[in-house]
């Protein structure tokens, strides 16, 4: 366009490109390519012992008619909404308090930063620290057999589905208190001062005027919670103790078999799954405005 | 402020309970790791006493943790600074703005919320299809970066987003450069961030299971082997093993809270003279 454009506007014009080209390669090779991968293998076939390039649709006819398949979506799904319900009225329960009734900026710091930092801390040895409490003769079990509420050790308490969603809540509820706090943060006093001068009741501000200003915090919060569980197979391996399935650990039984053209149309219906129900939180939210 | 009731009690109750069943768990086994050595998963304790730190690095019975630790901790170090040199770079691009820009900002939010089983069996996939071999410090490192960095660009976003632009204007003004301005301007105005954002990839990284599962080659890494321990080893090894790896995070994040705290003084100083 500009021929004889001067040396220096050219290079403040490709500027911005240089500066996003790592993190546009980064994407390509290891997001982009890789999941065009998972599409691209789900039609090959394969026998026993290899993967066969091919175009067959053998994947997923087999496992939209197989039962198995369908009862783990729906098993993975449920977990989902459990967590998504429980993780959503505690994040905001605690986001509210520090938020609203914590006075000194500094406590308030304090707080939030003793809510998010086990975040970064191993997810592993967090589950693991469950067994002392859940076991047979688990701390709990103990307990309520010393006070003589129960005669035996009460069996669903680990290695069950309550295990798996207790260990979801204690994970993940950080993801809907940091959002939260965050929209709760920009909420301007006023509109706060305004509610109490009308008259309204401490309960009917938490869910008649702050509640609404969430929605966003709800939408981020879901979207993270969505995305770990129903990904999920770690948690599940280790507090499920082989009883439990979800669509995750499917997939990574199917790979241990080297059955990986089913595994990759697993992965796809998961990836449909998961990235719809993001694409419907999200739309209308501007994360950018969020951060 | 809003006035206190039964609401503002009942709320300062949970978060107590809920600081509990947060660090609760982790304390506990960080007390049963202390057991003596006929001690089990489970109280009460045998005995105190070092015995299950000590049998960790004897390597013949519960796998090599030493190597795998060493893996993981060089891998976070490699993570940490490659994040960085990604992520501010392209903080400052997607703050000017370019064609394209939207595409790239959905790719990073893609990133961060496809399961992380999917993009580490991608990226085994890629490499075992390719001949390329897999490995931590490529494939690994990779599959790493796809989870620190969204993070690291969203913290950047939200920083460049409240600069503000009449400090470069200034320096721009009085003859500065467009790097000058950078690095003498902005850089030291960010730094807290930076160090924020050195912490969070340091520690997602050195904590990172579901993206390694499938990408990270023949070597595990430690949350790796932490994983393949857990359906076979029932002593309370795992608890040493557990308190030691859980003290190493905490030292990482002290010291970043020091830096970032240091930092926000020095700047705070020079803003009042």
């Amino acid at each position: 366009m500009q021929p004889q454009a001067p040396k220096r506007p050219l290079f403040e014009r490709l500027l911005p490109y240089m500066q996003i080209a790592p993190l546009a390669l980064l994407l390509c090779f290891f997001l982009l390519i890789p999941l065009v991968m998972i599409v691209t293998v789900s039609f090959w076939n394969y026998n026993g012992f290899q993967v066969v390039p091919d175009i067959v649709l053998f994947n997923y006819t087999e496992m939209l008619g197989s039962a198995t398949i369908w009862r783990t979506l729906f098993s993975t799904i449920l977990f989902t909404l459990t967590t998504l319900a429980v993780t959503a009225a505690l994040g905001f329960a605690i986001a509210y308090h520090i938020a609203f009734y914590v006075r000194t900026p500094l406590m308030r710091t304090v707080l939030f930063m003793a809510c998010t930092i086990p975040f970064l801390t191993s997810n592993i040895i967090r589950m693991i620290s469950w067994v002392p409490f859940l076991g047979r003769q688990g701390l709990i079990n103990s307990m309520l057999m010393d006070i003589g509420l129960i005669d035996q050790p009460l069996d669903f308490l680990l290695y069950s589905r309550f295990a798996i969603c207790l260990v979801y809540v204690y994970l993940f509820t950080l993801f809907m208190v940091t959002p939260l706090y965050n929209a709760m943060s920009r909420i301007d006093r006023s509109v706060i001062e305004a509610a109490i001068d009308a008259g309204a009741t401490p309960v009917q501000i938490m869910f008649w005027v702050v509640l609404p200003l969430c929605k966003t915090g709800f939408a981020i919060g879901a979207v993270f919670v969505i995305t770990v569980v129903m990904g999920d197979f770690v948690t599940v391996r280790i507090m499920g103790g082989g009883h439990s399935a979800t669509t995750g650990y499917l997939i990574l039984n199917q790979i241990s078999l080297l059955q990986y053209p089913a595994a990759c149309a697993n992965a796809v219906m998961l990836l449909v799954v998961v990235m719809s129900a993001i694409g419907g939180l999200l739309r209308g939210v501007d994360i950018r405005k969020a951060l | 402020m809003i006035p206190r009731s039964p609401l503002s009690l009942f709320l300062k109750v949970l978060m107590g309970l809920f600081l509990l069943f947060l660090y609760g768990p982790t304390l506990t086994i960080m007390i049963l790791s202390f057991q003596g050595p006929q001690g089990g998963l489970t109280f009460p304790l045998k005995d105190v006493s070092l015995h299950w730190f000590s049998s960790l690095f004897q390597e013949q019975r519960v796998g090599d943790i030493g190597s795998s630790f060493r893996r993981s901790l060089t891998l976070a170090v490699l993570v940490m600074f490659v994040n960085v040199l990604i992520v501010v770079p392209a903080g400052l691009a997607l703050r000017r703005g370019f064609r394209g820009s939207r595409v790239i900002f959905t790719l990073t939010i893609a990133s961060l919320v496809v399961p992380s089983i999917l993009v580490s069996m991608g990226i085994g996939l890629l490499f075992s299809q390719t001949g390329v071999e897999a490995n931590w410090y490529t494939s690994g490192l990779g599959a790493h970066l796809t989870w620190t960095v969204p993070f690291g660009v969203l913290i950047m976003i939200g920083v460049f987003a409240r600069l503000n632009p009449t400090y470069e204007e200034a320096a721009r003004d009085a003859g500065a450069s467009r790097w000058q301005s950078f690095r003498f301007v902005v850089l030291p105005i960010i730094l807290p961030n930076i160090v924020g954002v050195l912490l969070f990839g340091f520690s997602l990284s050195y904590d990172e299971m579901p993206r390694t599962v499938l990408a990270g080659g023949a070597h595990n890494t430690l949350p790796l082997e932490i994983f393949a321990m857990t359906s076979n080893v029932t002593t309370p090894v795992l608890y040493a093993l557990g308190t030691i790896t859980t003290l190493v995070s905490f030292v990482v994040i002290s010291l970043t809270l020091l830096f970032i705290t240091l930092a926000r003084r020095r700047t705070g100083a020079v803003k009042k003279a």
